[in-house]
Order: C-alpha cells, then sequence, then structure tokens
C-alpha cells in the first residue's frame, strides 16, 4: 500500500460521508445556528422564527417585527418618503448609490427605519422598527431624520414613543454625517425627556455601535429579545484588542440585564403584552371599534 | 518638546534633510569663519518653498499621519499655555478616574471657564497611563461630571479631541461604553451653557463626539474627524486595511472638506509644518478662536443658545 493510497482512502470516506448527509433544499429547511437543529421553515416562520428546539431568535424584518408588535391594521406610517443620497460619490467594492439599490430592492423599503402611529393591544404610540437585513440597519442621514421625526410626533400628539433596534451602527458611506445622526438622534430625545412622555427602546438582534451609543440606550424603560447582541464595540473588535477570547454570553441581553443596562429580557411573544402593560401606565387606550 | 528626538514622518524627509544640511552649513560657517550668508539664505528659502508645496499636497493619510503625531500638542500643553489657575477634577464618583480624559476649571484670560480634553502622551510610558487617550466609561462620566459643575457655576465649557475612539475593552463594555456616550450627547444637547468643541488631533468615531456636541465645532488644520479610522474602514469596505489611503479619500475626514458639507464651523489655522513643530503658535491660534467664541456667546441668553444648538444638530444630515 503506497502513502498515496492513504489520500484517496480518505477522500472515499469524506465524499461517503457527504452523500450520508440529508439533501435539504435551501428554500424549505433551515438550520439553527445556534443548537444545528434542522428546521423546517414553515413551522418556523409559525414559530415567529424562534428554533423551537432551543429558543434561539432568529432575526426580523420589518414586516414580521410589525405584525407581531402593532396590532393588526392599526400601523400608519409616516415619513415613508425620504431616501438616502449619495452625497459623497462614495466607493468602495461598489458605490453607495449601488448599494442602496440593492438593499432597496430585496426589501421593498428606501431604508433601514420605519415609523409611524399604531395601536398596542388598544394603547395608541408612535412606533420605529429598525430593520438590520437593510444594510445591516446603519444609521445614516434617513435614519437620523426620521428618528427626530417620529420623537417630533410623539411631541405633539402627545404619545409614548416605541423604538424597536437593530443595527451593525454608523453608515460609513455617508462619511462624518452619520456620526453626526447620534448627537441629532440623542438631542431629540432630550427634548422628549423635558416632557413628560415614555420613551421606550426595545433591543433586538445586533444593537451595536453609534445605535447603541446615541438613542438606543437612552430609553426611560429598556427592554431587550432573549439572546440578543447588545454592545458598543462588536465582540471581534474587542478580541483584537484585548487578544483574548470573550467569555460565552458576554454582550447579551442577559450580560446587559446582569450589569444594569436592560430592565426586561424576554421571549420574542411576550415583548407586545409586555409593551402593552407599560403603555398601560401612560396612555389610554383608543376607544374599540 | 525640543528635547525629544523627532523622528520625521516620510513626506517630511526631504525638509528636514534640507534643515539638517542648513545647520551644518551655519556650524562650517562659524567654525572656518567663512561667510556663507548668501548660499544659506538660499537654501532656507528653498526649503520654505518646499515645505510649503509639500503641505498644500497633503494626502488625506498623510494628514491623518499628523493628526496624531506623537509630539503633537494634546490638552494638558494647551492648557499649560492658554489658561491659568488650571484646577484638575478627577474621577466620575461611582467607579474610578479615567486619564485618557482630563479636565478641570480655569481662567481664560481672566474668564471662568471648564476646560475638558483627552489626553494622550508624548512618550510611551505616558501613552500606556493614558490608554492611549482612548477612554472608559468613567472618562465620559468625569467629563459629564465637570460640565454639570459647569453649568452650575455658569461657566463656559470648552472641550479639547483628541483620541482614536472609545476604549473597546471587557470592562468598558461591562460598565457601559455606549450608555455613557450616548448619555453624554443628551445632555451636551441641552447643558445651559455655552460649549465650544475644537478637534485638536484625531476625532475618532463616538469617542470623540462623546465630548463633542457643542455650540461651535471647530478643527485644527490637520485634525481629521470621522465616523471610523481609515484603517478599519478599509478593512470592512473593502476587506482590506491596506486600503486606508482609499477610505481616507472617500470619507472626507480632513477639515476643509467637514467644513464644505457644513459638519464643522470652522478651521484654525496651524503654524508651518503642523502643529508638532510650534506648540506655542499652534496654542495662540487656538486662544483667539476661543477668544472669538467667549465674546460671541457672551452676549446671548440660555434659550437662544440652546435652541441654535439643537437647529444645528437637528440640521445635520443629507437626504431627498
Amino acid at each position: 500500500m503506497s502513502v498515496l493510497d492513504w489520500f484517496s482512502k480518505q477522500k472515499e470516506s469524506n465524499a461517503g460521508r457527504r452523500a450520508g448527509r440529508l439533501d435539504i433544499p435551501g428554500d424549505l429547511w433551515v438550520k439553527c445556528p445556534s443548537c444545528a437543529a434542522v428546521l423546517y421553515k414553515k413551522d418556523l416562520e409559525e414559530n415567529h422564527k424562534v428554533c423551537q428546539n432551543c429558543g434561539h431568535h432568529f432575526r426580523l424584518t420589518f414586516e414580521e417585527r410589525l405584525s407581531l408588535t402593532a396590532d393588526a391594521g392599526s400601523f400608519r406610517e409616516f415619513a415613508a418618503e425620504l431616501s438616502a443620497v449619495d452625497f459623497l460619490d462614495f466607493e468602495d467594492t461598489k458605490t453607495y448609490k449601488k448599494r442602496l439599490e440593492e438593499n432597496q430592492r430585496k426589501t421593498g423599503r428606501r431604508d433601514a427605519f420605519v415609523c409611524g402611529e399604531a395601536a398596542i393591544h388598544g394603547y395608541p404610540a408612535v412606533l420605529g422598527i429598525m430593520d438590520f437585513s437593510f444594510l445591516g440597519g446603519s444609521m445614516g442621514s434617513v435614519l437620523g431624520e426620521k428618528f427626530v421625526r417620529a420623537a417630533e410626533r410623539a411631541l405633539e400628539k402627545k404619545l409614548p414613543l416605541v423604538v424597536f433596534t437593530a443595527s451593525g451602527g454608523a453608515r460609513m458611506q455617508e462619511g462624518l454625517a452619520s456620526l453626526m445622526q447620534m448627537a441629532k438622534t440623542a438631542a431629540a430625545v432630550a427634548r422628549l425627556q423635558d416632557s413628560a412622555l415614555p420613551y421606550i427602546v426595545a433591543l433586538t438582534d445586533p444593537t451595536t455601535g453609534g445605535t447603541t451609543a446615541s438613542f438606543a440606550m437612552l430609553g426611560d424603560i429598556h427592554l431587550a429579545e432573549k439572546g440578543a447582541l447588545i454592545a458598543f464595540a462588536g465582540p471581534r473588535v474587542i478580541e483584537q484588542t484585548i487578544r483574548q477570547k470573550l467569555p460565552k454570553g458576554f454582550q447579551s441581553a442577559e450580560f446587559l440585564e446582569e450589569h444594569g443596562f436592560v430592565d426586561a429580557v424576554l421571549d420574542r411573544q411576550e415583548i407586545k403584552n409586555h409593551l402593552a402593560k407599560i403603555l398601560k401606565h401612560f396612555v389610554q387606550p383608543a376607544e374599540q371599534r | 518638546m525640543a528635547e525629544k528626538k523627532k523622528i520625521p514622518l516620510e513626506f517630511e524627509k526631504p525638509i528636514t534633510e534640507l534643515y539638517d544640511k542648513i545647520a551644518e552649513l551655519e556650524t562650517l560657517s562659524r567654525e572656518q569663519n567663512i561667510d556663507m550668508t548668501s548660499e544659506i539664505n538660499a537654501m532656507k528659502n528653498r526649503a520654505l518653498e518646499l515645505e510649503t508645496k509639500i503641505f498644500q499636497n497633503l494626502l488625506p493619510m498623510q494628514i491623518v499621519q499628523i493628526s496624531r503625531h506623537q509630539l503633537r500638542p494634546g490638552t494638558l500643553d494647551y492648557i499649560q499655555l492658554l489658561f491659568t489657575d488650571f484646577v484638575e477634577l478627577k474621577g466620575d464618583r461611582v467607579f474610578a478616574d479615567d486619564p485618557a480624559i482630563i479636565g478641570g476649571f480655569a481662567f481664560y484670560q481672566g474668564q471662568n471657564v471648564a476646560v475638558i480634553g483627552h489626553q494622550k502622551g508624548h512618550d510611551t510610558k505616558e501613552n500606556i497611563r493614558r490608554n492611549f487617550g482612548m477612554p472608559n466609561p468613567e472618562g465620559y462620566r468625569k467629563a459629564l461630571r465637570i460640565m454639570r459643575l459647569a453649568a452650575k457655576f455658569g461657566f463656559p465649557v470648552i472641550t479639547l479631541v483628541d483620541t482614536p475612539g472609545a476604549y473597546p475593552g471587557l470592562g468598558a463594555e461591562e460598565r457601559g461604553q455606549a450608555e455613557a456616550i450616548a448619555r453624554n450627547l443628551q445632555e451636551m444637547s441641552r447643558l445651559p451653557v455655552p460649549a465650544l468643541s475644537i478637534v485638536t488631533g484625531e476625532g475618532g468615531s463616538g469617542g470623540a463626539l462623546g465630548i463633542a456636541v457643542a455650540d461651535k465645532v471647530l478643527m485644527l488644520e490637520y485634525a481629521v474627524y470621522s465616523v471610523i479610522s481609515p484603517e478599519a474602514c478599509g478593512s470592512i469596505l473593502w476587506r482590506d486595511a491596506a486600503q486606508s489611503e482609499a477610505a481616507a479619500q472617500a470619507l472626507k475626514l480632513t477639515a476643509p472638506d467637514l467644513l464644505k458639507l457644513k459638519l464643522i464651523d470652522g478651521i484654525i489655522p496651524e503654524p508651518r509644518g503642523g502643529a508638532h513643530n510650534n506648540h506655542e503658535t499652534a496654542a495662540q491660534n487656538i486662544g483667539q478662536a476661543i477668544d472669538v467664541f467667549l465674546r460671541e456667546y457672551s452676549r446671548q441668553n440660555t434659550d437662544e443658545i440652546l435652541a441654535k444648538r439643537y437647529n444645528k444638530f437637528r440640521n445635520m444630515g443629507f437626504f431627498k
């Protein structure tokens, strides 16, 4: 037996193993990144994208989050017409303009934040939802402007403001203007703080960078979805800085609760009820129609 | 700073070489008693021309290098050169003192002010003590504590910005780096005293903005201000940290570019060859800007100042 045979044998066994695996059509089944269970996509969606096996929360799109949060048919969007411009002619491996077009096509939305008036178990509120699937939920000028308009609408209509965050941070393609959205949104929260209107933040996976370091950490009440990554610096950046592996669960919703930055860590299905329970302290439910 | 040996930046080398030659000639002429005044003057003119030409055509990444120069004056240098009776305040009253941010009360030409700034070191030892000017949450909370005291006593606030960014460390995350920065942004937006921020070196992202929400935001000529470092931007968007030059170009992080975008309010000129070559002149120029600011804002009432500050940041952003 020559040395070469060892290699051919290994190849064979590899191939054998591959053949033994389930042939999973990509659009019917999903593998849970947490417990590796293979989940039937339809079941997963019926379970609001929570793994039936381990409870891992998959990320939601804007539409999915909205339908889980607002009463059916209650959402009245505003500032929907705003869209981003490539004012720096920013080009990395692609132009910003191209990236925007691709993401708009993919999500059917103009940017990573949607806001409107809504009812949550009958309680009226201004509701803002970030969509991570749009350019990583990055905060650019449109997001900043829409957030401020949502805060202004809350002030004008004397409504609570509820915001779901999901963001990789500031949008680099808008340069320093994206950083300034942190100041802009924080200043708008300051105006809300000066009123007697509650501002509630629901932190979902992932919330990092400039988003966390501005309006996401300024709520009167912070809720977080189970297992969500909530951070200033992302885990990879920290690992590179301190040159060691991070402890398990570091920067998770549970970790933030333990360290005093979150009021409640909730299962996805509990959030709406919990929001309604909070809102009950501040507003009257709309008359039943 | 004269006693410290200066290592020239790559693009500064032709200039320093020329100045070295001039020094050599001067020694020679003195020792040998030969009159070489005309040659020396001609060379001095050439050096001046060369320096002007090089500094007029700097690439963004070269400006980034100047902004990070180890001998570039920092907050403590400016405090020493511009203010009197500085009383340093330490600690956030909760957890610790953070040497990466310093602050306290001082007089600027007899007027009460609060001065707060990032502090790097001019050598490795000092840099390690100061964590290279990268604050932990305590730094931001100390800064806020000083700002609130300033508001209580009616002192204008002057902040000097020079940081690679807020520290991305384990403890920083545990103690709420994001919350500390966010809180500062919110509170600075409604701080009831005039506030001036000057980016003196590196304006590194949220770590810089955390003390830079002000009525007027100025930059030194060769300072930079960016949402992300060109190296990190290169490695994320181009998947190659070596693309930092392209990233620096694309991010528009220099003072003239940011002024054009109306994201800053003005530029403070630097001495020929950059602030690291002449701390005193750099300080004088900053002093002039502080002077103008204090004069303009001492006459305005608080509500007016706060409304203008809110609108200034409210109107930032580009969309259709």
